[in-house]
């Protein structure tokens, strides 16, 4: 627990001052202050997120199990959209890109640290590299995607230039049902890859150099030190980084939408795509459907949140 | 320093602001973001001003896509006073919820059964009128005339005479059409000239309306006539990366020297640098022998919600859109039909050659995506895109338009 | 320090690694650098297919100027601002409450909130489109900055009072409980002990969460469809529609709808980094 510096104590003295020439305050107020002013404290961020994020969870698995337009009145199929589902080509589809984004998004995490180990020095400007290295994580994904598309654009983009005149053929990644998912996931790869870094830097920033010295006596070097000594040290940025690139992998629905709607017919989409497709897009209002797959979606990052809370929970009994 | 009673407040304050329309007032929600349309809009609202000065307007523009699924939720929540919108079976679902207002006694009125003869169909459900129409376009391909000739290339009359044209080209080192299937529908003009040539306006109507099976051979048929300017690559190669636009100046260039698209892409066209001259416009050949010839003629329209607070005013706007100088003057700046037909006819080639051939149409279709519900044109146009890449695939994808389609017309 | 510094490295190793770094930074940036430079050429250029030569002329003027002019995109900045800002007020609000709420008291159901606030953040937004959308409209406050703010200050109450909760637990308890030994009020003690103390947490917040919602493009396509009330991102997606084959627009449109929040981290890097990296050190 950290120590009280003068500072700290100069605020409390002038606090307490302040408190001594009000306190008619009421008995009851008074004896269950402590009982009660959590609950207060916590009452308007509490109110606001059930509304907005807690209740609207449960109304999402419930309006799952109906058929509903959005307009008219909903009627109860029970697990209709569910098996549905299971007989549902673009939605194996989507479930499939969602697993691809899962495992190339996280290649975002070596990446970053390749990265970060790269810039980890102290030479002129290296502030500045670091810096414009991060830069693409600001920019928001409308504007990566439409970066990236310019740049994959067939005749005139630079990278179907740079395809062409090295194989001499025209390859319009967007258009092709091979590539384009990994087309988009390269997009998403390079803020994620900035953020990974910058997770990194700080975590190399903080890493105890006794530590590395006392290794290298002993003779570790390269590879060996890496992987013995730093990387245990990166323990946490490695967990953080890992949670942000999987929430961001199943979240995916920027980047699809921008660079390629879904196409070409709708080999690019991914659940959360395929689920607003479905539920507001111009082509469907199945509500119910929509929720069906957001149901899904929700399952599959169950599974995360809970790896990651029961991690939490284990450093809070720690600490 | 920040304080928080005050992030409260103005978090409160913020939530009650809400928009509110002043009584009097006329709101129109329409979807005209492109230039030439807004600019017609423009026209049109100066046009009804000038007749009406008593009116105020609000005019709220809406992106063309965003639309789409703006207007469901405004209709049912804070609806306006006039909507654009489409006719046909786009309307069907908002006339069938109660959401728009009959408005068959503008129609009496003011007597447009004669004055708008050729939408009367697509703009009656139940025998009832629920909207005005005001403009529409052909559909057809356009070709570089320039290279027709220098290739000695006659204007092709049947699909024999069009697939030969094609080989021609392309032995010429040319791409036969060109075309940009990013955006899904120009997928969906050729399914329609192909399935309206091979099989009929009747059994066009009756697939669209969900009555017959994809996988009937009939529907097979239309894609293997698709097939035969597919597999040998007469149309652009990385047409599914692209949209409509990003094809003309293959167009302009002489890469692709045939179009089939709507009217407005002459203007495209002649914006890439070509010439009147250059641009010639053909109407789709015959593919079966003695069908009568139908065409795409998309027609735009405007409809009252029935939730409308100023209907008054709402019909005025109305009867002002029906009227001849009205449409004369909005579809000069549109470069597209008038559906009234006591505007005045214009001077362009292109209106010209389009009015000649709707006026002798034997029918009229809306377009696929507004013919088929619009899940149905979804998972269709993404299918007829699929075949454009993978022609061999069409039994898959004729099979799962089918599942689509049973569970989309229930 | 991991890895060894270039100082100690052989003299070509170190003459190496200032020339990569150049030309590394040039490779990663370079979809962005081709874009910038795309956004200061004549259309000209792109008709006659110069696509990656030096431009003809510096049109970069004309370009942007154009995107102002023709295009409702100076609108959307505005409503990008009139969206950003109170949601960053409101949220880093409500998150200092939260956040002390759960730092400070211990109670049973503490660590039930404080996880509920975590799994709440984590979870595929999507999930809350379809009963979200439908409780905004019934609010009247469907396609409205206000419903898109409202929503957004709830959504981040989430992650900030995670935020707030771990910085305010690195600060000295000894400090509240002297305060209340002199039998300071509890809301004395948030109010001028405590919450003098968060302001580097709330100004990374603020830096973090005015990024996150000026970046924002699923809620606005969501809750938003009109010109009237819709922000940057999703006005630029629109506008990409009309400018098909205007590359040099697209990218001018691009460049400018990216500068706040670019402007914002390069005047601010100090506390957006330190807000991002919490928890990198210490878990």
């Amino acid at each position: 627990m950290p120590a009280l510096s003068s500072t700290h104590i100069n605020i409390l003295s002038k606090v307490a001052a302040m408190s001594s020439t009000v306190s008619a305050t009421s008995g009851f107020w008074k004896r269950n202050q402590q009982r009660l002013a959590p609950w207060l404290f916590l009452a308007p961020g509490m109110i606001m997120f059930s509304i907005y994020v807690i209740i609207p969870i449960f109304q999402s698995i419930w309006i799952s199990f109906y058929d509903w337009d959005g307009l008219g009145p909903k009627t109860w199929i029970g697990l209709g959209n569910y098996a549905e589902l299971l007989d549902d080509e673009a939605f194996y589809t989507s479930l499939k890109n969602n697993i691809l984004w899962l495992v190339l998004y996280l290649l975002a995490v070596p990446a970053g640290l390749a990265v970060a180990l790269f810039l980890n020095q102290t030479v002129a400007g290296i502030r500045l590299y670091k810096s414009l290295f991060f830069f693409p994580f600001v920019i928001s994904q409308v504007v990566v995607g439409l970066i990236f598309t310019w740049f994959y654009a067939p005749d005139f983009g630079l990278l179907s230039a740079l395809i062409k005149t090295l194989t001499g053929e025209n390859v319009a990644i967007l258009a092709d049902e091979r590539y384009v998912t990994l087309g988009i996931i390269a997009a998403g790869l390079w803020p994620q890859i900035a953020y990974c870094m910058i997770l990194y830097l700080t975590g190399l920033n903080n890493i105890n150099p006794e530590q590395v010295e006392a290794a290298r006596m002993d003779g570790a070097r390269g590879w060996s030190l890496l992987w013995n000594i730093i990387l245990p040290q990166l323990g946490p940025a490695t967990f953080i980084a890992i949670v942000v690139t999987v929430i961001g992998a199943l979240r995916s629905f920027d980047l699809v939408s921008i660079m390629t709607d879904g196409g070409p017919y709708g080999s690019s989409r991914v659940l959360s795509f395929y689920m607003y497709e479905q539920a507001l897009s111009e082509y469907g209002y199945r509500m119910g459907y929509g929720a069906a797959i957001a149901v899904v979606l929700f399952m599959i990052m169950m599974v995360f949140i809970t790896l990651f809370i029961v991690r939490m929970l284990m450093r809070e009994r720690h600490a | 320093m920040f304080s928080f009673k005050a992030a409260t407040g103005l978090a409160l304050g913020y939530a009650l602001t809400m928009s509110a329309a002043f009584a009097g007032e006329l709101v129109i929600n329409s979807d005209q973001s492109d230039p030439a349309p807004k600019k017609a809009m423009e026209t049109l609202l100066e046009g009804f001003k000038a007749a009406h000065p008593e009116v105020t307007i609000k005019w709220n523009n809406f992106d063309h896509e965003g639309y789409k699924s703006a207007i469901r939720n405004f209709l049912t929540a804070d609806a306006p006073d006039v909507v654009s919108w489409y006719s046909g079976n786009r309307m069907a679902p908002f006339v069938k919820a109660g959401l728009f207002e009959d408005v068959t006694d503008l129609w009496t009125e003011n007597k447009l059964d004669d004055q708008l003869k050729s939408a009367v169909k697509s703009m009656e459900i139940d025998g009832k009128k629920w909207g005005i129409p005001y403009s529409y376009y052909q559909w057809g391909i356009y070709y570089r005339k320039d290279i027709f000739e220098k290739e000695g290339i006659a204007p092709p009359k049947n699909w024999a005479e069009l697939v030969a044209a094609c080989e021609k080209i392309k032995a010429a080192g040319m791409t036969p059409f060109a075309i940009g299937t990013k955006a899904l529908w120009p997928t969906g003009g050729w399914f329609d000239y192909l399935d309206l040539r091979v099989n009929g306006y009747e059994f066009h109507m009756d697939l669209t309306a969900g009555k017959v099976p994809y996988t009937d051979p009939k529907v097979k048929a239309v894609f293997e006539k698709w097939a035969e300017l597919v597999k040998p690559g007469y149309f652009l190669e990385n047409h599914a990366a692209i949209d409509w636009q990003d094809a003309i100046p293959q167009f302009v260039q002489g890469k692709a020297p045939m179009y089939l698209m709507g009217n407005f892409a002459v203007a495209a066209m002649k914006d890439g640098g070509l010439k009147e001259e250059q641009i010639g416009f053909l109407q789709f050949p015959e593919i079966t022998a003695g069908i009568p010839m139908a065409e795409d003629a998309p027609t735009e329209s405007f409809h009252i919600p029935s939730g409308a607070k100023n209907k008054e005013d709402a019909r005025k706007f109305l009867a002002y859109l029906a009227t001849p100088e009205a449409q004369t003057k909005m579809n000069e700046v549109l470069g597209q039909l008038p559906v009234n037909n006591q505007s005045a006819k214009s001077n362009d080639p292109f209106l010209k050659a389009g009015f000649d051939m709707l006026a002798n149409a034997y029918a009229l279709a809306q377009f696929y995506d507004r013919d088929a519900p619009a899940e149905m044109a979804k998972v269709g146009m993404e299918g007829f895109q699929q075949f454009m890449v993978k022609p061999d695939n069409v039994d898959a994808i004729l099979e799962r338009l089918e599942k689509a389609r049973g569970r989309i017309y229930k | 320090m991991f890895p060894t510094p270039v100082q100690k490295a052989a003299p070509w190793v170190r003459h190496a690694y200032t020339i990569i770094l150049p030309i590394a930074l040039i490779l990663w940036l370079l979809p962005l650098i081709g874009v910038a430079i795309t956004s200061v050429r004549p259309s000209a250029d792109l008709a006659a297919g110069n696509y990656f030569g030096i431009p003809s002329r510096f049109a970069g003027i004309d370009n942007y100027t154009a995107v102002f002019r023709d295009s409702p995109i100076g609108w959307y900045i505005l409503n990008s601002f009139k969206v950003t800002i109170p949601t960053v007020i409101g949220a880093v609000g409500l998150a200092c409450l939260s956040g002390f709420a759960l730092a400070v008291y211990k109670f049973r159901a503490n660590l039930l909130i404080f996880f509920l606030f975590v799994a709440g953040n984590f979870i595929p937004f999507q999930i809350l489109m379809v009963p979200v959308r439908d409780m905004t409209l019934r609010a009247g406050l469907y396609d409205s900055i206000s419903g898109l703010v409202l929503f957004h200050i709830a959504f981040q109450t989430g992650f900030c009072t995670l935020f707030m909760r771990n910085f305010i637990t690195s600060l000295p308890f000894a400090l509240i409980e002297s305060a209340r030994v002199e039998g300071v009020s509890e809301w004395r003690i948030f109010r001028y002990i405590v919450l003098p103390l968060m302001r580097p947490a709330i100004a990374a917040l603020s830096v973090l969460v005015f990024t996150f919602i000026w970046n924002d493009y699923f809620w606005a396509t969501v809750l938003v469809q009109g010109q009237h009330a819709m922000p940057v991102t999703a006005g630029l997606y629109s506008l990409n529609g009309q400018w098909i084959a205007a590359w040099h627009l697209v990218s001018a449109g691009s460049i400018v709808a990216a500068m706040p929040p670019v402007l914002m981290f390069f005047l601010m890097q100090k506390h957006f980094i330190a807000g991002l990296t919490l928890g990198a050190t210490k878990g």
